[in-house]
């Protein structure tokens, strides 16, 4: 007999015979804080933020809720953040996450990548590329990003370490000015990396910030006016016009209409009321405070489940979602299974009630293509449920140059959409 | 390496075996095991039921003894498996000799 051992990879071949287990993978923000202040991050506090480091996980608390993921049967977790190397804590908590039997995913920018820290990826590999981002291909383009001086640098650094030790990485950029210009730059030389074996993905179309309260930076110091809108302010001047987003989707326009084809025949329709047609809610993450939510960007406390029990994880007070003993301030881990098992499923159940989305979102044939979520509409508005206009232009122009749409339509007016989407 | 039927073996100290969903997953801890993205390594039934025997106490003839019962085989069928098995698992570093 043969074929006791079988190598798999995951995702190729199915793992689970008798039913897969609870939670696949869990997302884990480290911290919010970040040794980067980029122009364009919808997350980061400065480094050195005395209170929000106060408020993050401790290593005990993070170490509970690793445990408690692989328990759930999570084959991977995902260190994010803002950085996860700035943790004094990040290698105790790797090298206990690789002991408990889960892979690593770790998103970074590469500036904290250490001799040390190389030298652990290299003797424990995290099973998961490292993610490296990438916001310039010079010193003055990547600071004009990051707003760091020496970050350019220190990021090479870490990009030499990583591959001097045989450290598997991909990298991903950031669709900035500065990047944007060093496009073919960039894509030749990420090339070159051993691990990517397709072009770079770019972050573009930028969120505004997930936290509706604080936020302040080095370069916009919170003594001036809202932090929150002083930082979207700077985020709206970062994005690209919905012109230029979409003509640098095109560029390559053989396979993009390849892929959209594909896309649009399984993701194109009305999707009537129900707010979370998305994975939201599937899976987990937790914030850096222990605010466990549906996905990543999904920050309103109403949605989340705080694993420190009492009020909302995200240090934005309460949360409609938390279980019935919440009135303990104990940090309790079973708090992630009661968000997967139940707050979660009844989370996606919710239907919108604003009259602007039932009228324009729930019956428009672009939602598929849009980006509009209530991660985004949160972050814009303040509710689930509103249309981003920023995220509807796009996905209009988008629409436009597939002709999908004609001049002056809009996507929730058509009612042949289904013809249209048949003759991409 | 040859394998004889009075050897103990468990574990190696450089992987974790995790039970999930009824699975035994077996996930590298350090280089040179499996490095690639993705990959880790099961069990079919029969690997199943051998590994968890090998508990670093019972030598391979007692994990014959103790899965006789089990398996409705004849004895030189279960002994080439559990020989096979850890052939296996020693070559890809996933056991060693107590
Ligand atoms: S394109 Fe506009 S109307 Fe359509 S789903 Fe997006 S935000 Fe809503």
């Amino acid at each position: 007999m043969s074929g006791y051992v079988i190598r798999r990879k995951v995702g190729e071949q199915p793992l689970w015979q008798h039913g897969s287990p609870l939670l696949g993978r869990l997302d884990i923000e480290l911290t919010e804080r970040c040794d980067n202040d980029c122009v364009h991050c919808c997350i980061c506090l400065p480094e050195h933020d005395e209170d929000a480091r106060r408020r993050e996980m401790s290593t005990a608390e993070l170490q509970a809720v690793l445990t408690q993921a692989a328990a759930l049967g999570a084959l991977s977790v995902r260190f994010t953040g803002g950085e996860p190397l700035i943790r004094d804590d990040f290698e105790e908590l790797y090298l206990f996450a690789r002991r408990l039997g889960l892979k690593v995913m770790l998103f970074t920018n590469a500036r904290g990548v250490t001799p040390e820290i190389a030298d652990l990826l290299a003797r424990v590999p995290p099973l998961e590329l490292v993610e490296v981002s990438v916001y310039g291909m010079s010193a003055q383009t990547c600071e004009s990003a990051t707003r760091c001086r020496g970050s350019y640098e220190e990021f090479r650094r870490g990009v030499e370490l990583l591959l001097e030790r045989g450290v598997r990485f991909v990298v991903k950029g950031a669709l900035l000015p500065g990047l944007a210009g060093e496009v073919a730059e960039f894509e030749a030389w990420a090339a070159t990396l051993p691990a990517m074996d397709k072009p770079p993905g770019y972050s573009m179309f930028f969120d505004l910030r997930g936290r509706r309260e604080g936020g302040g930076s080095a370069a916009e110091p919170p003594a001036v006016g809202c932090d929150v809108e002083r930082r979207n302010e700077t985020i709206r001047r970062a994005r690209l016009s919905p012109a230029d987003g979409v003509r640098f989707l095109t560029r390559d326009r053989e396979r993009y209409l390849k892929d959209m084809r594909e896309f649009c025949s399984k993701f194109m329709r009305p999707p009537g009321d129900k707010l979370f047609s998305c994975g939201a809610g599937h899976g987990a993450c937790v914030d850096a405070y222990g605010a466990v939510q549906a996905c990543l960007p999904l920050r309103a406390p109403q949605t989340t489940v705080s694993l420190r029990g009492g009020s909302g994880g995200g240090g934005e007070g309460g949360s409609a979602a938390e279980p019935p003993a919440a009135a303990s301030a104990a940090f309790d881990t079973a708090r992630l299974r009661y968000a997967l098992t139940e707050a979660f499923p009844r989370l996606r159940e919710t239907r919108a009630t604003n009259p602007e989305y039932l009228r324009r979102c729930a019956v428009c044939f672009l939602k598929g293509l849009c980006e509009q979520c209530p991660a985004k509409s949160w972050a814009e508005s303040g509710t689930l449920d509103t249309p981003v206009e920023y995220l509807c232009e796009v996905a209009h122009e988008q629409a436009r140059d597939l002709r999908l749409l004609e001049p002056g339509e809009r996507a929730w007016e058509i009612e042949d959409w289904k013809v249209r989407v048949e003759r991409i | 390496m040859s394998i004889a039927l009075e050897d103990v073996y468990k574990p190696s100290e450089d992987v974790v075996a995790r039970e999930i969903e009824g699975e035994i997953i077996i996930v590298p801890l350090v280089a040179g095991i499996g490095d690639m993205e993705d990959e880790l390594f099961t069990l079919n039934d029969t690997g199943k039921a051998i590994w968890d025997k090998l508990d670093g106490q019972r030598s391979l003839a007692d994990v014959v003894t103790a899965l006789s019962p089990k398996f409705a085989a004849e004895d030189g069928t279960i002994q080439r498996d559990v020989l096979a098995l850890v052939a296996a698992l020693v070559a890809r570093k996933l056991l060693t000799r107590a």
